[in-house]
């Protein structure tokens, strides 16, 4: 049994005012910061509202959404059935598939973006010149947490006897993955998908080197000419992220509980040797 | 062989929670003024279902655990406010206790090791131990190659390494196979009496404990119900809840009058902690009913359970009440279902218990 | 349908995932790997060569001190917040909120963590401006947020949450038996601390500091956020090298850089591979 002494709880309780002021001055700072009028002094908006006035950063904005979603969409599309098939019917490639999702967190994205000049050649010349064709590097980023997220969530349930029941009771395949299998991972899925959206939001590596106009280029750009409003996109970056986590964990409140604790811990502990140039979330 | 160590438990009470002026809720009554005296040598089994209080007994006595009041006094030491690592006991745990990153050498000699003892000597004194448990030829392993029954000596062998005062076991058989429970439950009485270590043994397995102990202690909801040798506990368990637990028990209607039960037509003496008079259940154990064959017998065989040595016969009297009888596989090989039989009961007391 | 038709057969869902991971991952690493070896079209140390020239070694000498200091100081700060958490009652609240709140800082790296530092300590930073009204001192002054000591203190702001989320689950997996058991053995806390704890602990400690370490090297946003001239660190010679107007000796010198980057994170990321699998076994 603990007995804590009054010197012992005085001792913890400083190392937790430290820690607090460390971690939450530069986060009050950018609040700060942001709502400050540099040249009159005093209080104001306006490096917010620029999130939407200024053509440039709002055109970003607009931009680092659509890539978020194109993200989460084609990993989706292309990750949950591949995890499924691999499950039910080629158990032998469990092994390599999950090496593969792991793979991105070994190679940094910098050496992906030096590499990935020639890839992009042929990208641009069928696809043409927007930056949504980032979408499918994106993916290959985002593999290791969403990987870890819906293999959580699949392991939680027993993928293989429902599947089994569902085509005993003479479903298809597509009916089972749709009406079977996907409703009960759903944590896992909104998991994967949050976690993709705060990662490509954050990603500056790739887009600024390769030349393409997001949010965190823009950021940057700006950087030099208006200190708030960058200060301000980064924050709202960073809340975003805040409240991506927040619904999450609301969403998979009501069902079980262990699977939601299982698959935020995993998709946090998948966090290992990401180079830190994707803020916000997430857990 | 003893080693004179005497152990006492006084009045023992542990309460978790705090209890602000409001009522009682938030308040768990772990122990309740518990009274055990361990003579020396002797092994004492605290047996109970979970959450009765035994284990927090033994804790509060190795000093893992702080009782809310009571003293606890080891040879006529005070040890109630000495820290844990002071207090010269053996302890051996449920499960995963082996520290894994030594061998099962080093492990045993862990607490020699603490106390200061030289390298040679330690090691020699760890190697005796593992003789004494038989596990020699394992001494460079570690817990991870063993089975949970070799882990479990281990275990003991470094408890007793350091020749504890007292030896502490706490539910040491429960995570182990039932065949390995046996066979090591045999073991440790054997090592416990070769060293004459004064021990106390919790458990939740009936059998187990009345099997190893010298005396029982029965406990329910944080008291002691009843304390005595296990033959004793079993042909005259003093309150209800004791002869539930320990043993097979069928409830036959008896009537009690003036400290005989009337029980499937027999008299039989009542035992003290029965109710005193009026319409009761007895609770009559399986070798004392009588089964016989008889035409005009008001009870018919309902099935026989073969068990090996002993089988059981189940009876169904007139008014409903089914009734399982044991005896020797030969003699229970004459009946088959839905013969006509006389039940009858041995004259031994029986404790009668309300309806 | 034999049996290697038959996996063939099922290997074709499969496809799809392949086909992305190959063509945007691997090639790409690939592509970096063997143009580092050719010039001009031929098997060429040249560009390997480039890795020894001065402005390569102390690209390569600023980067692993950054990394070796953040590494040691986010295991360190890391390791004593996560015995915070750990010990502090399992009463979910409390802990579970500071381990969220570690999720979200350790990935809190990039652009965003830039601009909070320079909110903070840049030269209109909050605390500066608060620190010169109160105290006369001028925190920001020699510009020290834009150089390597900046950068230190940068890291370590999302090094140590990265810590406290890979240490923690270690310091949960030292079982209460242990302790209970080397109390009962005769063990003070000190030499239960020395004899049980630090030895089951050290290949945890070890490999998570491999891991902050890996994890400082690859990183670039924060860097090249906060310093926009010069190029101390390997990771803004890349950056250097890519967008160089001077063409000429440059182009392969960013993939001779990645490639020395694929080689050294490699590196590290083996040896924490094989200190968690060690970890994993005693501390399940």
């Amino acid at each position: 049994m603990r007995r804590t002494s009054l010197g012992g709880k005085l001792f913890r309780g400083l190392l937790w005012v430290m820690f607090g002021l460390f971690f939450l001055i530069p986060l009050y700072s950018m609040a700060d910061f942001s709502t400050r009028n540099l040249i009159a002094g005093g209080r104001t908006l306006q490096a917010w509202k620029n999130l939407v006035q200024d053509n440039a950063l709002y055109q970003a904005i607009v931009i680092s959404l659509l890539l978020a979603v194109f993200t989460v969409v084609l990993m989706l599309v292309i990750l949950v059935p591949t995890m499924i098939w691999v499950r039910l019917r080629t158990p032998w490639a469990k092994g390599i598939v999950e090496f593969l999702c792991l793979l991105p967190l070994t190679i940094p994205a910098l050496v992906i973006v030096v590499g990935l000049r020639n890839v992009y050649l042929w990208v641009t010349y069928f696809l043409g010149e927007s930056a949504l064709t980032l979408t499918f590097v994106y993916v290959v980023l985002v593999l290791p947490f969403a990987y870890r997220a819906l293999d959580a969530a699949m392991s939680a349930i027993d993928l293989k006897t429902l599947s089994e029941a569902a085509r005993s009771l003479g479903a298809g395949w597509l009916t089972t993955i749709g009406r079977v299998v996907v409703p009960n991972i759903w944590s896992g899925i909104l998991s994967a998908a949050f976690i993709s959206i705060a990662v490509v939001l954050g990603e500056f590596t790739i887009a600024s080197l390769s030349g393409y106009q997001t949010l965190q280029v823009q950021i940057v750009l700006i950087g030099k000419a208006d200190g708030p409003t960058s200060v301000a996109a980064s924050l709202a970056t960073l809340l975003f992220g805040f409240v991506l986590l927040l619904a999450l964990a609301l969403v998979t409140r009501g069902r079980r509980r262990t699977t939601a604790s299982h698959v935020l811990l995993a998709s946090a502990v998948a966090v290992p040797a990401v180079p830190a140039n994707q803020p916000g979330l997430p857990a | 062989m003893t080693n004179g160590i005497s152990v006492e438990l006084n009045d023992l009470t542990r309460v978790y929670g705090t209890a602000h002026a409001r009522s009682d809720r938030g308040i768990v009554k772990a122990l309740d003024g518990l009274t055990l005296h361990i003579e020396p040598g002797e092994l004492v089994a605290l047996l109970g279902p979970s959450g009765c209080g035994k284990t927090t007994a033994l804790r509060i006595l190795a000093g893992l655990d702080e009782a809310t009041s009571g003293t606890v006094s080891v040879g006529g030491q005070d040890l109630t406010k000495v820290p844990a690592n002071k207090r010269d006991m053996g302890m051996v745990f449920q499960a995963y206790s082996l520290f894994p990153h030594l061998t099962v050498l080093d492990n045993v000699a862990f607490g020699l090791k603490m106390r200061g003892k030289d390298k040679s000597g330690r090691l020699s004194r760890a190697d005796d131990m593992l003789e004494l448990v038989g596990l020699t030829a394992h001494r460079h392993k570690y817990a991870s190659e063993l089975s949970g029954g070799q882990q479990q000596r281990v275990a003991l062998a470094r408890a007793l390494a350091i020749q504890p005062r007292v030896l502490l076991l706490d539910e040491p058989l429960s995570a182990l196979d039932a065949k390995v429970r046996v066979q090591l439950r045999d073991e440790i009485r054997r090592v416990q009496l070769d060293v004459g270590t004064t021990t106390l043994f919790v458990t939740h397995d009936q059998e187990e404990a009345l099997a190893v102990a010298d005396r029982v202690g029965v406990m329910s909801q944080g008291k002691l119900e009843q304390l005595a040798a296990p033959a004793e506990l079993y042909a005259n368990p003093a309150t209800p809840f004791v002869a539930e637990f320990v043993g097979l028990n069928n409830k036959v209607p008896a009537e009690v009058s003036g400290g005989q039960a009337q029980v499937l037509g027999k008299f039989v003496p009542a035992l003290p902690g029965s109710i005193s008079t009026g319409s009761g259940l007895a609770m009559v154990r399986p070798e004392s009913v009588t089964v016989t064959a008889d035409a005009s017998g008001t009870a018919s065989v309902t099935s026989v359970a073969f068990l090996g040595p002993i089988s059981r016969v189940y009876c169904t009297l007139q008014d409903g009440t089914v009734v399982g009888a044991e005896m020797g596989s030969s003699a229970a090989r004459t009946f088959s279902p839905s013969d006509r039989v006389r039940v009858g009961v041995e004259p031994t007391g029986v404790l009668v218990v309300e309806s | 349908m034999s049996g290697i038709a038959r996996r063939l057969r099922d290997v074709l869902p499969l496809l799809p995932f392949l086909t992305l991971v190959t063509v945007f991952l691997i090639i790409p690493t690939v592509t970096v790997i063997v143009s580092a070896f050719f010039a001009d079209g031929a098997f060429s140390l040249e560009k390997i060569a480039t890795l020894f020239s001065g402005t390569a070694l102390a690209a390569l000498w600023k980067s692993v001190l950054l990394s070796a200091s953040t590494a040691i100081l986010g295991a360190l700060f890391g390791a004593v917040l996560a015995w915070l958490i750990v010990s502090s009652p399992p009463t979910s609240g409390v802990r579970r909120a500071v381990i969220s709140l570690c999720s979200v800082l350790a990935q809190f790296g990039g652009v965003a963590l830039a601009f909070a530092f320079l909110a903070t300590i840049g030269l209109n930073g909050v605390l500066t401006v608060w620190v010169q009204q109160h105290f006369g001192w001028n925190l920001a002054g020699s510009g020290w947020l834009y150089s390597l000591t900046g950068l230190i203190v940068v890291y370590t702001y999302f090094q140590i949450p990265l810590m406290v989320i890979v240490f923690v689950p270690a310091l949960e997996g030292l079982r209460e038996q242990w302790r209970e058991a080397a109390l009962s053995l005769g063990a003070s806390r000190w030499q239960y601390f020395r004899e049980v704890a630090a030895p089951l602990l050290t290949p945890a400690f070890l490999g998570s500091a491999l891991l902050l370490f890996a994890n400082a090297f690859a990183a670039y946003a924060t860097a090249a956020a906060l310093v926009s001239q010069g190029s101390p660190i390997v990771p803004l010679l890349i950056r250097a090298a890519l967008t160089s107007e001077v063409v000429l000796g440059q182009s392969g010198f960013a993939y001779a850089l990645a490639l020395e980057m694929i080689i050294i994170v490699a590196v590290v990321m083996t040896a924490y591979n094989v200190l968690v699998r060690r970890t994993a076994r005693w501390l399940r």
